[in-house]
């Protein structure tokens, strides 16, 4: 709760004027049966026309009244629960952006865009709720026992039998059905993750014709959800009769008992009524605030989750002197001593070991392996998105930790290999690293990535406007647009991973030949699958398993690296044997 | 859950919302339908409504005998006679609360039952649509069909409908017991429920408006937040984090203040009609007190009245709260059936045959083929295989050589032209058949949850564990199943994730050889694995290919410089062909693509 203090504390008046309105309107209802009564008892019995006349005028003076509690109620828990929402909503999308890539990692993005969507929504419907019947319900409660044990005490035991017994079965009810609603809830997972994979493999099913068999294997899981779902709700629907039940037996009982009364003359007719309404009046809240409650706890999961995401350890911060003295990449060395890596630090394994090697401003530094050999790994430590385990590195002689992310990541351009693009035109892409930059700036970025022609092309050029995620561009397209990107940010280390690998070879090799030409004094990183992509750089490290099994220009390696060998021969196979 | 509880809905939000964004077309339709699908639960349904008759009856008659209690026991000060009446009463509820029980009980089996069959005929429904509807419907779309439409449609089986039945019931009920008890008084309430009429109307009119806003700025907001936080590595390198906190705060205070107005009107219904009732209440006491005076209204009726009044808002709160669920759920119908309607693929042709002891010759001639009529992806292609011969397809992307092997297992349904095996045309072939003599490999990996021997038994169920691990051998796959923690009956989980993705091809392959057919298909089946691993799959995939048809699609040209044919694809149109040597001799687009690949 503590948590959530924050984002509610610039709606707090209206936080608190909507449990204050609900009283009024609790108020002017709990009146009326008793003044009904009066009606009967001292205006129709005794003939006394002005009096029942006042009577209906104060009870739809007070019924006024609790309109203006009720209207008020609705106003502030709506400004309160969209608010509340509102702000959480915030400070969630903020705290995502102070997010390592292990911290992203750990969540996942679907399940972050969930936490973002659909469980603030939940938390918002159940703060509108509470700010209501949460605060109404028990108010009804207290207040109707009371005006009945006032009308009269001796017919309240039939109140105090049915409180207690009512409550106890829903409670019983809901407990029992809701390892059930468990069981089902796992049932509709696995239903939903057969469909999926049906989905995802349709194609392999048509090819094989396994269409009956997997109707059969679905058939299983559908049917099992099915009795699943009638086992649950058999349970929680019982909380309906049992309700019914232990009122009518007690609107019998007050017939009765308060039947009685009214013959020997302790109780008047009028008084009876009432009861009966009181009565009703205040099973139902129970009812009400049972399920208002389970609702209340079913959100508790959707609470959990945001918190979970609001209380998460962001590992990688900038440490208070990085930030003072904000000093900035100026030459672009980068140098690995000794670095080791692994994602959690339970894992046994490291990922990456005994790393070492000095790349010079303006070298020009491939990175060469089989999949799963931590290439990504290795060029994703030096902008310090994830935090290196053991050993360092350093840049321009100075430890990573002492710039600030911000200068770190400034001066570093980097195309991830999953690359995203995003809704809006193609300049406001290229402008997302450098949002200064001129127009001059980006044509120059996309000649150089050999962007330009093809974005010439389009009819609003560099206006286009790209889907989410640049759906209208081919996969080379979007790759040389990525490059241009880095680019813009006049970066003084360029990392490249994998990021021509659906650009033609010819086009690859123009824009190494840009490189060489305008980038001259930059520190390019590049991870390639091809060996015509990387034997041109400086220095070439071949990476296995984590480790480095081979660094030199490309000769050196032909000559004496084993893996190299092998990955050249692999891709000039059958070569000669043709010709 | 708790929405299959009868008394929740006067009053708690979310569940709600008196807004209809969402309507079905044509919800007489929809609404025939879903009774076909109650099938055999009709007989089930029809007594749950009779179970609902008696419920409501109980509790209407139940309420009017207050009337008799008091004018003629309590009043005259008969006990013995208040004595049977009260037991009388007792065994009305008794009856109503028992018909309450089985009404409920039997109304799960119903919507369950219906609901489960919904979901089959769906899932049923999935496998026979061609390949085309994949290609325009994303996965997200179709699940959330299954999901958040079936819960709909679920949701309102499970209460909405008997629930709206059983309020109609009791207002119409309540509202003759009051015209009887007297005509009189029941004009208040009468002008009140006009009154609430007209009332909910103008809230439910400025509650739409201020919802549609609402949906279209959420909308706006959770695309911003799905696109950041799934790009978020990328916002992180590109150091976009302040401006996205900025871009994401406009949008949210745009929210909020429809967000706000939409909470407001949407929520203010039912307090309102819950006041407007008292109002009744307080308006009925006293001009029933008057009355009794006047017109000598007696005490029974007027306490009868009372009750009747006192409850007479809630069936109306409900009706219109659950009307609104009613209404999303007939769209959520409608959209389900929007999927069951789609047409399947076509039927087999009345004379089509099934081939047997196929050899595996294979001819397209003049195929044309579009997806979308007017834009066309294959001219004019024209080739042969002989039985046993592998043929390679290269190009550029979007040169078509996809789209090519895709017609062969009839995925779609080309234009003019016509494709052959062994001299009978493929759509005169049974589908069943065409599919069982031909495997396919595809670039991305498909595995099912399940052992590493079940999902290579896909590939032929009939296979025994013997032939299984014999088509591992084959495709080399067998030593590193050995190698897995539990070998064969390794299970694979969430599509194989804790393979590297070597493997998991490899068991494709493994699938595809345990099926033995005569035809292979390989597309791109290599591409996304690095060349070292790619030459050992290679040879597995060459064995496999051994005395078959191949026809394969490769991103690397090394793995098919020893087909027998080489067909160069540009723009839907075949460019050149030949075998390895004969093309690099042309020193045409080959040699082009050859050299770039190899300089």
């Amino acid at each position: 709760m503590n948590a959530y203090f924050p984002f509610l504390k610039k709606y707090l008046t209206a936080f608190l004027m909507a449990p204050l309105l609900v009283f009024i309107d609790v108020m002017g209802e709990i009146v009326q049966p008793v003044l009904m009564s009066r009606i009967v008892d001292q205006g129709v019995q005794e003939k006394n026309l002005h009096y029942i006349i006042i009577t209906g005028i104060t009870m739809l003076v007070l019924s006024i009244v609790a309109i203006i509690g009720n209207v008020g109620n609705i106003y502030y828990s709506s400004k309160a629960s969209v608010g509340f929402a509102a702000e959480l909503r915030q400070g969630l999308f903020r705290k995502i952006q102070t997010f390592s890539f292990l911290n992203i990692d750990k969540f996942s993005s679907a399940s972050l865009v969930t936490r973002m969507t659909n469980d603030i929504n939940i938390i918002q419907n159940v703060v509108m709720m509470s700010l209501r019947l949460l605060i109404r319900a028990p108010l009804m409660l207290v207040f109707g026992v009371f005006m009945a044990a006032r009308i009269n005490s001796s017919l309240a035991f039939i109140i105090a039998v049915a409180i207690p017994v009512l409550g106890i079965s829903i409670f019983f009810i809901l407990r029992k059905s809701f390892p059930y609603f468990l069981r089902m809830q796992q049932k509709l997972d696995h239903v939903n993750g057969a469909i999926q994979e049906d989905l995802m493999n349709i194609r392999v099913v048509k090819s094989f014709v396994r269409e009956s068999f997997e109707e059969k294997k679905f058939s299983i899981s559908n049917n099992s959800l099915r009795d699943a779902a009638i086992k649950a709700s058999a349970i929680v629907v019982m909380v309906t009769p049992v309700m019914m039940l232990v009122m009518n037996i007690s609107i019998v009982a007050v017939v009765w008992f308060g039947g009685k009364k009214i013959i020997s003359g302790t109780m008047h007719i009028g008084q009876l009524m009432s009861f009966i309404t009181y009565i009703t009046q205040i099973l139902m809240s129970l009812t009400m605030l049972s399920m208002t409650i389970m609702a209340f706890s079913r959100a508790g999961a959707s609470s959990k989750r945001v918190l979970e995401v609001l209380n998460t350890d962001v590992d990688i911060v900038d440490t208070p002197s990085a930030l003072e003295r904000s000093i900035k990449i100026k030459a672009g060395k980068v140098e690995f001593r000794n670095v080791a890596f692994k994602y959690h630090k339970e894992a046994k394994r490291y990922v990456l070991n005994g790393i070492n090697f000095i790349a010079h401003p303006g070298e020009q530094i491939a990175i060469i392996g089989a999949t799963g050999s931590a290439k990504s790994t290795l060029v994703q430590l030096i902008p310090r998105l994830y935090e290196v385990g053991k050993g360092k590195i350093l840049i321009d002689d100075l430890e990573l930790k002492d710039y600030s992310l911000k200068n770190l990541r400034n001066s570093i351009g980097m195309v991830l290999q999953k690359n995203q693009l995003f809704s809006g035109s193609i300049k406001d892409n290229l402008r997302w690293g450098n949002p200064g930059a001129t127009q001059e700036e980006i044509i120059l970025a996309c000649q150089e990535a050999q962007a330009h022609d093809f974005i010439m092309s389009f009819p609003k050029q560099y206006e286009t406007e790209l889907g989410q995620g640049g759906v209208n561009l081919s996969g080379g397209q979007k790759q040389r647009i990525c490059i241009a990107m880095a680019l813009v940010k006049h970066p003084l280390i360029l990392i490249l991973d994998d990021s021509t690998s659906a650009v033609d070879s010819t086009t690859e090799a123009k824009i190494q030949d840009e490189f060489k030409l305008y980038l001259k004094e930059v520190t390019i990183f590049i991870i390639a699958q091809r060996i015509s992509s990387v034997q041109l750089a400086d220095k070439i490290i071949v990476l296995d398993s984590g480790k480095i099994v081979g660094m030199g220009t490309h000769d050196e390696l032909m000559k004496t690296n084993k893996t190299y060998q092998e990955i050249y021969h692999s891709q000039q196979q059958k070569e000669g044997a043709v010709k | 859950m708790s929405k299959s509880v009868n008394l929740l809905p006067s009053g708690l939000p979310g569940h709600h919302g008196y807004v209809s964004l969402e309507k079905a077309k044509k919800p007489g339709m929809v609404i025939i339908r879903i009774w076909q699908y109650f099938g055999k639960q009709k007989i089930l349904f029809l007594l749950v409504i009779l179970f609902l008759l008696l419920n409501t009856a109980a509790s209407l008659y139940g309420s009017y005998l207050l009337r008799p209690i008091i004018n003629n026991y309590i009043i005259p000060g008969r006990l013995q006679g208040l004595l049977q009446m009260v037991v009388l009463l007792m065994a009305i509820y008794l009856l109503g609360v028992i018909a309450a029980f089985f009404q409920s009980r039997l109304m799960i089996h119903v919507a369950q039952k219906t609901v489960n069959m919904i979901r089959a005929d769906m899932f049923c429904k999935m496998q026979t649509l061609p390949i085309r509807f994949y290609d325009t419907h994303s996965h997200g779309e179709l699940m959330s069909r299954f999901t958040n439409d079936l819960d709909n449609v679920s949701d309102a089986l499970n209460d909405s409908v008997t629930q709206i039945i059983s309020s109609l019931i009791t207002v119409a009920g309540t509202f003759v017991l009051m015209l009887y008890i007297s005509p009189m008084l029941s004009l208040v309430t009468i002008v009140v429920v006009f009154a609430m009429f007209w009332l909910a109307k103008l809230i439910i009119q400025k509650s739409n408006t201020y919802f549609t806003g609402q949906q279209a700025a959420l909308g706006i907001l959770n695309g911003y937040i799905e696109e950041i936080i799934t790009g978020e590595k990328t916002v992180k390198v590109y150091c976009h984090e302040e401006e996205a906190v900025d871009d994401f705060e406009k949008l949210n205070k745009g929210l909020l203040k429809k967000a706000t107005k939409a909470q407001f009107y949407s929520g203010i219904m039912m307090p309102i009609m819950q006041n407007l009732n008292t109002i009744n209440f307080a308006l009925t006491a006293a001009a029933g007190g008057i009355m009794s005076i006047v017109t000598g209204l007696d005490i029974g009726g007027l306490a009868a009245f009372l009750q009747y009044s006192k409850q007479f808002s809630r069936p109306l709160n409900q009706i219109s709260g659950e009307f609104s669920s009613f209404q999303t759920a007939m769209a959520s119908a409608e959209r389900i059936f929007e999927v069951m309607d789609q047409l399947p693929e076509k039927a087999d042709e009345k004379q089509a045959v099934e081939l047997v002891n196929i050899k595996g010759e294979i001819h397209f001639n003049q195929v044309t083929f579009s997806y979308n009529p007017g834009k066309t992806i294959l001219k004019n292609i024209s080739l042969k295989a002989l039985p046993g011969q592998k043929i390679a397809f290269v190009g550029s992307t979007g040169a078509g050589k996809s789209t090519i092997i895709n017609l062969l297992p009839r995925f779609y349904d080309i234009q003019s032209g016509d494709i052959s095996i062994d001299g009978t045309d493929i759509r005169m072939i049974k589908r069943k058949n065409l599919r069982q003599s031909l495997a396919m490999v595809l670039q991305d990996t498909h595995l099912f949850h399940g052992t590493v021997m079940e999902n290579i038994r896909y590939g032929s169920l009939k296979a025994t564990d013997q032939q299984v691990i014999a088509a591992a051998k084959l495709v080399s796959a067998d030593s590193f199943i050995k190698r897995l923690p539990k070998g064969y009956l390794t299970i694979l989980e969430d599509d194989g994730n804790n393979l590297s993705q070597g493997q998991r091809q490899l068991l494709n392959i493994a699938r595809a050889a345990v099926a033995d057919p005569r035809i292979l298909i390989l597309d791109e089946a290599t591409s996304s694995i690095d060349t070292r691993t790619e030459i050992h799959i290679q040879i597995g995939i060459d064995r496999l290919m051994e005395g078959r048809t191949s026809f394969v699609v490769a991103h690397r040209l090394s793995t098919i410089i020893n087909a027998d044919k080489i067909i160069v694809l540009e723009q839907g149109e075949i460019i050149e062909q030949g075998s390895h040597a004969e093309l690099l001799k042309q020193k045409g687009r080959y040699f082009e693509l050859y050299t770039s690949q190899f300089d």
